[in-house]
């Protein structure tokens, strides 16, 4: 397992198998519907923006420090993914693991700020049954924070297997696509920080 | 279902510059996006456009040059994400229409 044969170098560990490919392709069609349900929450999202019902108003709560932290965070998170598969492609398992590592670190702190950021709204009296806005201002950003935190008890799950097991094929495949889980919900967050808070800032 | 491998494992030896190019891009657009937001004052309608053509290139930046879309299936997983996204955007922009 360790040294591919000349033949099938170019072709990465996680697509050896046609077990591997397969499961691959099912987990992008995965993340297509993944991208309807988020847009069904946009949806709801933008439809209820002005019915706050006397209650916070976006304006009153979003603040952009947090904000920003939370999305370099994630951003950071999302490229020490990225370098996590490349030394997959390398065959490197402790440069994966580290990667990984330090993905799981940045995205603790990312659902820690959003829990922050939680807790004071429901301390300035914007609860999750306060208004129409913000009940579905907390189940969008509440779904997308759970997303997060499955994402990190996924990872820590995977890395075990990998510190146990080391590079296989089976392995590379589960890395690769916990990976893409991952990128996966930066996308997420890049609208959310879009439509959600900067639009929020403007409207 | 085999198809090129010609992309799968271009930058895949030595320094990641994909990865960092990518990095710096998602960093330069989300700045950006706030610049527009914070300092400019231009008109409502005119800034959530322009925040959301930021949006759409931070999440090509992801497919492109982090999930590495372009490689084996491409055809087919490129389908599975834009249909998606093409019934996220009826979804969207059919609630708003029919809202506002």
């Amino acid at each position: 397992m360790s040294q591919p044969s000349s033949l099938n170098q170019s072709t990465p560990l996680e697509y050896s198998t046609e077990d591997g490919r397969l499961k691959i392709f099912g987990f992008w069609v995965f993340l297509g519907a993944e991208v309807i349900l988020f847009s069904c929450l946009f949806a709801s999202y933008m439809v209820y923006l002005h019915r706050t019902a006397g209650g916070p108003t976006p304006n009153d709560l979003y603040d952009v420090k947090e904000f920003m932290i939370e999305t370099f965070l994630l951003l950071t998170s999302s490229f020490t993914c990225g370098l996590a598969t490349h030394e997959l492609r390398r065959n490197n398992k402790t440069g994966v693991i580290v990667w990984f590592i330090i993905t799981l670190i940045l995205g603790l702190g990312f659902v820690g700020m959003e829990a922050h950021e939680f807790v004071d709204y429901v301390g300035e009296g914007a609860k999750l049954s306060t208004s129409a806005f913000l009940t579905s201002f907390f189940t969008l950003v509440g779904t997308h924070g759970c997303h997060v935190s499955l994402g990190i008890l996924w990872i820590s799950g995977i890395l075990i297997q990998t510190a146990r097991h080391g590079i296989n094929a089976v392995t590379a495949r589960k890395l690769f696509i916990v990976g893409l889980y991952w990128h996966f919900l930066d996308v997420v967050w890049v609208f959310i920080f879009t439509v959600v808070y900067l639009t929020g800032m403007v409207l | 279902m085999q198809t090129d491998h010609s992309n799968a494992s271009h930058d895949h030896e030595g320094f990641p510059w994909m990865h960092v190019i990518g990095f710096i891009l998602s960093l330069v657009l989300t700045v950006a996006a706030l610049l527009i937001v914070v300092s400019l004052s231009l008109s409502t309608t005119l800034t959530v456009t322009l925040i959301l053509i930021l949006a759409i290139f931070q999440v090509l930046v992801q497919l492109l040059f982090f999930m590495h879309i372009t490689e084996q299936e491409r055809a087919y997983q490129t389908i599975a994400i834009f249909f998606g996204l093409f019934l996220a955007a009826i979804f969207v922009f059919g609630s708003i229409w029919i809202i506002f």
